[in-house]
Parts: C-alpha cells; sequence; structure tokens
C-alpha cells in the first residue's frame, strides 16, 4: 500500500483487507458479508481512492473478525475484482482473488413471487446454482428461474 | 440409477434409459389396469392435491389400488388443517409419517422439490405451478412410443399456451432425450419462457415458433394441444387478450399426414373442436386412459413391487 492510503487508514493487526473492490461498492461488500458495525468489531472503509488496477476503488478492512472463503467468496457477487488478504500480526498471510461459488444459500431472494422460497411461513431458504460467471447467470434450485446481474443488484437493494 | 425409492421431480432426474425401463414396465402393466395385482399390498400412498385435478388424481389412485395398495390424502385444502394455517413443511412431515410415498400437486412452484427436501419417502410431483408435470410427460411420451413405436425421428408440434403450461416444460425436457423436430405454436404472448428457449438451446434441440398452425400442420406426426391456463395469468385482462386465439378444427387437420395423431393432458376448453374426437386423428383419451398402466409401472419402480 501506497503511503497515501496508509493516511487514510492505518494497518490492521488481525482481519482481513478487502481490496480492489470496485469504486462506490464498499457498503455493499459490508451488507454481504453480513456486518453493520454494530458488531463491536473494528471496520474502515477507504472508497474512491486511486488504483493501478482499476483507477478508483474501494477497500475494506475487518479487524477481529474471522470470516470463511465461502463467505468472503459471497463479496464477488458484487465485487468481481476483489482480492481478500488475510491478515495475521500485521503480516499478510495469504491472498486470494474472490471467486463466485457454485452455489450460493438465503443470501438473494428469487424474483419470482410464486417461488416457494417466497412463501412465508415455509422453513426453506433460497438457493441458487451458478451456470455462468461471465456473464453471471444464476438460476434458483427450486423453481428454475434465471437470475442476471440485474436481478442480483435489485434484490440486494443495489439497482 | 434406476427408480427404486427416488424422488420423481423433474424429468431430468431420470435419464433416457430410465424412461424406457418405464415404457417397458407400463407395457407389461397395461394388461393388469382392469384387473389386481397384489404387488404393492400393505403399501400406503398419501395423495395431496393442493391444486384441483381430475386424471392425474384418480390415475394415482386407480393404480395405487390395482397393485394391491391403499390411498390416503385429500384434494383441496378445505377439509384439512391447511385451513387452519398449517404449512406446507408440516403437513408433509406428517403426510410422510403415515405413508410409504407422497404425491403432491401444488400451485406454489418448487413446492415438490421442498417437500421432497422434508420427507424420507419417495416423494413424486403431479404438477407444481407452471414448472413440472414428469408424469404427465412421461405419460405423453409413452403415448407416442405406443402409437408410432418409437420417438427418434419424428415431427411434434406443440400448439397453445407454451408460457404457463408445466406441461409444456416438462414434456420439452423429456423430448430432450430424442432426435425430434419440434414446431412451436402460440399466439406472440404464450411464447415460451426464457429458461425453456435457454433449455432447448444448450440440448441442442431443433425446434421453431410460428403463431400460425397452419403452416407447420403438414410437417408433424404429433400434434399436443395444450389449453390457456387461465389460473396462471398474473392479469385476467392477459387472459381475455389471448383465449380462443387457436382451435383445432377439422378444416386444420384435412392438412395433415394421414398418421397424425392429436394428443392433449386434459381439460380440454374449446382449443380442440368435438368434431376432431371422431376422428383417427384423435388419441388424447386413449392418452388419458394409458395413465393407469404407466402410473402403475411408476409405483412398482419407485416403490419396488416384485411381480
Amino acid at each position: 500500500m501506497s503511503n497515501k492510503k496508509e493516511l487514510i487508514i492505518s494497518k490492521i493487526r488481525d482481519g482481513i483487507v478487502i481490496d480492489h473492490i470496485p469504486a462506490g461498492r464498499a457498503l455493499l461488500v459490508l451488507r454481504i458479508l453480513g456486518i453493520t458495525g454494530r458488531e463491536g468489531f473494528r471496520v474502515a472503509l477507504v472508497m474512491n481512492v486511486e488504483s493501478h488496477k482499476l483507477g478508483v476503488k474501494d477497500i475494506v478492512k475487518v479487524e477481529g473478525r474471522e470470516l470463511t472463503r465461502d463467505e468472503l467468496n459471497l463479496v464477488a457477487l458484487v465485487a468481481p475484482t476483489a482480492t481478500v488478504n488475510i491478515i495475521r500480526n500485521y503480516d499478510v498471510v495469504s491472498k486470494f482473488k474472490v471467486v463466485v461459488p457454485d452455489v450460493i444459500e438465503g443470501l438473494i431472494k428469487c424474483k419470482n413471487p410464486r417461488c416457494i422460497t417466497n412463501q412465508q411461513r415455509e422453513p426453506v431458504k433460497s438457493r441458487f446454482r451458478v451456470v455462468s460467471r461471465e456473464p453471471l447467470k444464476l438460476v434458483c434450485d427450486y423453481c428454475g428461474t434465471i437470475h442476471e446481474l440485474s436481478d442480483i443488484e435489485r434484490s440486494l437493494g443495489i439497482a | 440409477m434406476g427408480w427404486l425409492g427416488r424422488d420423481v421431480i423433474t424429468v431430468l432426474d431420470f435419464t433416457r434409459e430410465d424412461l424406457e425401463v418405464l415404457f417397458t414396465e407400463a407395457l407389461n402393466m397395461e394388461k393388469y389396469a382392469k384387473s389386481r395385482l397384489n404387488i404393492l399390498n400393505g403399501k400406503v400412498l398419501a395423495l395431496a392435491f393442493f391444486e384441483p385435478s381430475t386424471r392425474t388424481r384418480l390415475s394415482f389412485e386407480t393404480a395405487m389400488l390395482r397393485l394391491g395398495g391403499s390411498v390416503i390424502g385429500f384434494s383441496g385444502v378445505e377439509a384439512t388443517s391447511m385451513a387452519k394455517g398449517e404449512n406446507l413443511a408440516d403437513t408433509i412431515r406428517m403426510l410422510d409419517a403415515y405413508a410409504d410415498a407422497i404425491v403432491i400437486r401444488h400451485s406454489i412452484e418448487g413446492a415438490a422439490k421442498f417437500a421432497a427436501e422434508i420427507a424420507a419417502s419417495p416423494v413424486i410431483n403431479a404438477g407444481d405451478g407452471s414448472q413440472n408435470h414428469p408424469t404427465q410427460a412421461m405419460l405423453d411420451l409413452y403415448t407416442i412410443w405406443r402409437e408410432f413405436s418409437t420417438i427418434d425421428g419424428l415431427s411434434i408440434g406443440i400448439l397453445g399456451d407454451l408460457r404457463y403450461a408445466r406441461v409444456v416444460n416438462s414434456l420439452i425436457q423429456a423430448l430432450s432425450y430424442y432426435r425430434v423436430r419440434l414446431h412451436l405454436i402460440s399466439p406472440e404472448p404464450l411464447k415460451p419462457r426464457r429458461e425453456l428457449i435457454e433449455f432447448m438451446n444448450s440440448r441442442g434441440m431443433v425446434y421453431d415458433w410460428t403463431d400460425d398452425p397452419y403452416r407447420v400442420i403438414n410437417d408433424v406426426d404429433v400434434l399436443y394441444v395444450v389449453r390457456i391456463q387461465r389460473e396462471r395469468f398474473p392479469d385476467p385482462m392477459e387472459y381475455e387478450r389471448v383465449r380462443g386465439t387457436y382451435k383445432v378444427d377439422l378444416k386444420l387437420i384435412e392438412k395433415a399426414k394421414p398418421q397424425m395423431v392429436i394428443l392433449h393432458p386434459l381439460p380440454r376448453v374449446d382449443e380442440i373442436d368435438f368434431a376432431v374426437d371422431n376422428t383417427h386423428h384423435a388419441k388424447y383419451f386413449k392418452q388419458a386412459g394409458l395413465g393407469v398402466p404407466l402410473r402403475m409401472a411408476l409405483l412398482k419402480l419407485v416403490l419396488g413391487g416384485e411381480s
């Protein structure tokens, strides 16, 4: 990281840094990870900073919370360019690029109102299979309805 | 994978070989469709019909009784605890405790798959919303196979509500296992949904679409007709705009091949003129009759009856 960015946010001791988020999507990344800010651990956001790769980008730092690789891969739905750095004692111990998982459970609402996953009082979570990553295309495992990026963004309250 | 103990949620859960095992068994069952074969003695089939049905429910019931088994269940939710607010999941858990297999029809898409995830016993989808009706498609293919002794190489016209009719969805899935030429015929607003078109493309199926049955009638070996699914239209005005836009009558079938057969999952409203019933092309009542041996074969294979 350049000195300029360090002026904005200091290094974290233990946690994760999600870098290379498309500019303006950091809040969505937090929403996908289920982080509201009320949990108590430290969260830092940087938005619209210069990036060699992207021109401008966002960065999210979360200190003191473990996230599984599966949870982190969900970030790829809204930030396909994101990279994750796992930090232990100020050092990067692992780094990976997020990839959209094969199955996405619970996160997105099916757009078909007649789908079983949209019925109240039934103990069922939404489940989508990813049939294409570029362009992103998911199929509801219950009703077969095709969902594209715009549907997913609408479901997450982005569009 | 075979049939024993399997859920029957979509046609695509099975292979072409599985379907052919089913057809061979159904042919064998035709001998017993009006007698009794005690191979499922002591077994109980639950019929959970949350939506109206005549043929599917009664043919499942008849099939189970002919095989020596028993049937429990309901048709419509008025007389059940769902009228008191019980949910689908709890109803299925109860039926699962009582019966050896559950046949479910529901207006909600994905209801059968959800039921199958809850129940330990096999769940058979007898129609879920506009999505799937696998046993009807199996029956449709069986009828075609009985008429032509083959399915490969045939030209099949599907006329009607290609958007909301679940039988169309399941029929096309089933036909994807065979080398057929499909002519899809519907009014513009009832063209197939994107999901179905993408499915046909992904399977490399040969198909075209027209809104005029006269353009393809001379090419088809099978004309499969479905009614407009009034109950699935989100907007009643939309239904009013398309009702009565197609009809199979004597004038249309004059131009058909001599061996062409007309199938229909029934109920018919007004999309086939009654005069057509008396022609040798009309096979829809025979098709409905074959529903019993086909479902006998299905229940035997799923529940493991030995003959």
